[in-house]
């Protein structure tokens, strides 16, 4: 496997900001539409080193952070149409800011305050899933269900290396190709799963194990935005015209830690490192824009400005985040009355208002 | 004599196992270059090799089946599972075919397999990092689950579960891995006491609590602050939920006539539910107070801005001493 994703590598914007053409993908943006992929990718960017900076702070308990995935998050979530479906894992802060979910309501789960944070259904856009891989089935089941209702809307689920080992990804591919689910399995391959690199979990590119589950697989370069827009755009076109699903791998690199409680020092060199921020998701698009005239300093300023406003937007919106009610415990467990909830719930109040009382 | 963490001590007897015996083997998501999440495996991978100490791919039900297949092979199989969170998708595994293959063999095939993992709440974790799974094991026929609530127990309970014949659930309380004491590494495990057998950690007559894993603590600390209101607590340290050693806590509750159980799993169906059924049995005439439960609620364990309201702590316990005294 190579560490440049190989000849099958789908890329239309080199890591030096060449436009290039491929044989299969194309897309053709305008200028405003350029210039709002670069607005996208600073500001999640932003986002992320803004959330990164709070859990060093104590106000997050932990961050995933997907520094260096901005481009195969903003490309594959504006790929999608409004009324399209995600399923994201819990590192797909860049798809939520596609779905227009306030940044704020993705820090809510970190900082400990809710185990959600968003209604789905308001961005379709799923709550983020911690433990590996369950989601691709659930993308699955509602590819299931909206094939049922007849409609040309498209899933699309996200999972990353670590995750294609997991029995349950491996039989959300099975469940997709038998029934020729309307769903995009969209793998972003950072390379890495917390300390196990890539050769712990295939011997194969990720995008061929697609052809032994009977669909096809493409490898797009995960850091060029339009490569990841045409090739979801066609994966997605494909799940809409009832031709079944399709694996993206997103070749790219977790440029951070697993989270803030990891420390990569340990277990991969900095020379990868230095690679691949040559590679950077962001900088190319800087360089095609100045470089073909579509945008000027004015333009980068103001984007960099509206970063800066976001960043304290959301420093201070964190900082005041409430706690839960500690009685919120006993909300939403059921649909309907639970008789030992119910009978806990009366306790934990008398118990918690006992120190009202000052009885302690 | 060194004083030593609990993640340490679980280091140091890992390593005595692998030292020790050959077919010992260890395997998990990240146990090897990086020593584990919590660096409970730190450094034996280095000193053991890629062979003998696994980093696997990302996979639970991946991780138990193939230790199946390696202890039907001859291995002893030790194997991390990340968080207690994680290790749904190994349940089949642990259910169906590691508490089974013993008895379904008529003893022939062992399922010598210990299974570790960090449990329990208490370190501000994101969802699935934080649960207390042990009924459901305990619930299970074949598998053994025991829970250490100090570095020198970890120490001996961990090599003592990897020589057992029967699978083991090995359940470390996470929020104690930063806990020291004083470990002495030359301890002859088969001198040892067993690990199925609970211990009594603070001698009482006023009422007993009993406990295991992270709760230990939780109830000596309650037992100290309730010295000063002069109430004299005992404290048992079960130790192992699978089984569970009813006479030491019947003798005890002969003593005291009181019993709370403390656990931070939801007390429904719960190893406190199994203790009062089994000691309101064995002692029904010592009791003057029916066997009170501490514990989690009947609800997804919250977001971690909610652990102090959710896990049971010393003015808990306190309180339930209170009403088993107001009886």
């Amino acid at each position: 496997m190579t560490a440049d994703g190989g000849p099958e590598l789908v890329q239309l914007l080199t890591p030096e900001g060449e436009r290039v053409h491929h044989r299969d993908y194309d897309v053709d943006l305008t200028p405003d539409e350029l210039r709002a992929l670069y607005r996208d990718l600073v500001l999640v960017r932003r986002v992320d080193a803004e959330a990164t900076a709070l859990q060093r702070q104590g106000e997050l308990g932990l961050w995933a952070q997907l520094l260096g995935q901005e481009a195969a998050q903003v490309g594959s979530g504006r790929a999608l149409r409004p009324d399209d479906f995600a399923f994201p894992t819990y590192r797909e802060h860049g798809v939520a800011w596609t779905r227009d979910v306030d940044p704020l309501q993705l820090l809510g789960l970190f900082r400990g305050v809710t185990n959600g944070g968003w209604d789905p259904h308001d961005h379709n856009f799923a709550l983020y899933t911690i433990v590996i891989g369950d989601q691709t089935l659930h993308a699955v089941g509602y590819a299931m269900g909206i094939q049922r209702d007849g409609t040309d809307r498209a899933v699309i689920t996200y999972f990353g290396d670590g995750a294609t080992s997991q029995g349950d990804v491996n039989e959300s591919f099975v469940f997709a190709s038998v029934y020729n689910a309307p769903v995009v399995f969209f793998c972003q391959n950072n390379q890495w799963a917390i300390s196990e690199p890539l050769e712990r979990q295939t011997r194969i590119p990720l995008y061929k194990r697609a052809a032994g589950f009977g669909f096809p697989g493409v490898r797009v370069d995960g850091n060029d935005v339009l490569a990841v827009l045409a090739v979801t755009r066609a994966a997605l076109q494909n799940a809409r015209e009832g031709n079944g699903p399709t694996l993206i791998e997103a070749f790219t690199y977790r440029m951070g830690a697993h989270t803030t409680s990891d420390d990569p020092t340990r277990y991969r060199v900095a020379a990868d490192l230095e690679a691949w921020k040559l590679k950077d998701p962001i900088e190319r698009v800087k360089v095609y824009l100045a470089r073909s005239g579509l945008a000027d300093h004015d333009f980068f300023d103001a984007v960099e400005a509206e970063a800066e406003t976001l960043a304290i937007g959301l420093r201070e919106g964190c900082r005041s985040l409430p706690n839960p009610e500690p009685e919120s415990l006993f909300d939403h467990v059921y649909a309907e009355p639970h008789s030992l909830i119910d009978s806990e719930r009366e306790e934990f109040v008398r118990y918690h208002a006992s120190f009202a009382g000052g009885q302690h | 004599m060194a004083v030593t963490t609990m993640a340490k001590a679980i280091n140091a007897g890992l390593r005595k196992a692998l030292e020790n015996d050959p077919k010992v083997l260890l395997m998990g998501e990240d146990i090897g270059k990086l020593g584990g999440v919590f660096r409970v495996t730190d450094g034996l991978q280095k000193d053991f090799g890629e062979a003998r100490v696994i980093d696997s791919p990302l996979a639970e039900s991946g991780i138990v089946g193939t230790a199946v297949g390696l202890a039907m092979a001859g291995y002893r199989p030790v194997v991390e599972i990340q968080f207690d969170g994680f290790v749904y998708p190994a349940f089949d595994q642990i259910v169906t075919q590691v508490a089974k293959h013993r008895a379904r063999s008529s003893g022939r095939t062992p399922m010598p397999i210990t299974i570790r993992l960090p449990f329990g709440g208490g370190i501000g974790a994101v969802e699935h990092h934080s649960e207390s799974p042990e009924a459901y094991f305990a619930h299970t026929a074949g598998l053994r689950v025991i829970s250490p609530s100090n570095p020198v127990d970890a120490f001996v309970m961990v090599q003592q579960a990897i020589a057992s014949d029967d699978p083991v659930i090995f359940l470390e309380p996470k929020r104690r891995y930063w806990d020291e004491a004083d470990l002495d590494d030359t301890v002859d495990i088969a001198l040892a006491q067993s690990p199925y057998a609970a211990r009594v950690v603070r001698q009482g007559t006023t009422a007993t609590l009993a406990c295991y894993g992270p709760m230990v603590r939780t109830c000596l600390e309650a037992a100290l602050a309730a010295e000063a209101d002069g109430l004299d607590l005992e404290v048992i340290d079960l130790r192992s939920v699978s089984p569970l050693d009813i006479p030491t806590v019947a003798a005890s509750v002969r003593k005291t006539g009181r019993l709370i159980v403390v656990h931070e799993a939801s007390v429904f169906l719960g190893i406190g539910a199994e203790l009062a059924a089994r000691i309101t049995e064995e002692c029904f005439y010592a009791l003057e107070a029916p066997v009170l439960r501490v514990g989690g609620y009947h609800t997804p364990y919250p977001p971690s801005r909610l652990d102090e309201e959710y896990l049971p702590d010393l003015d808990r316990v306190l309180d339930a001493v209170d009403r088993a005294l107001a009886y």
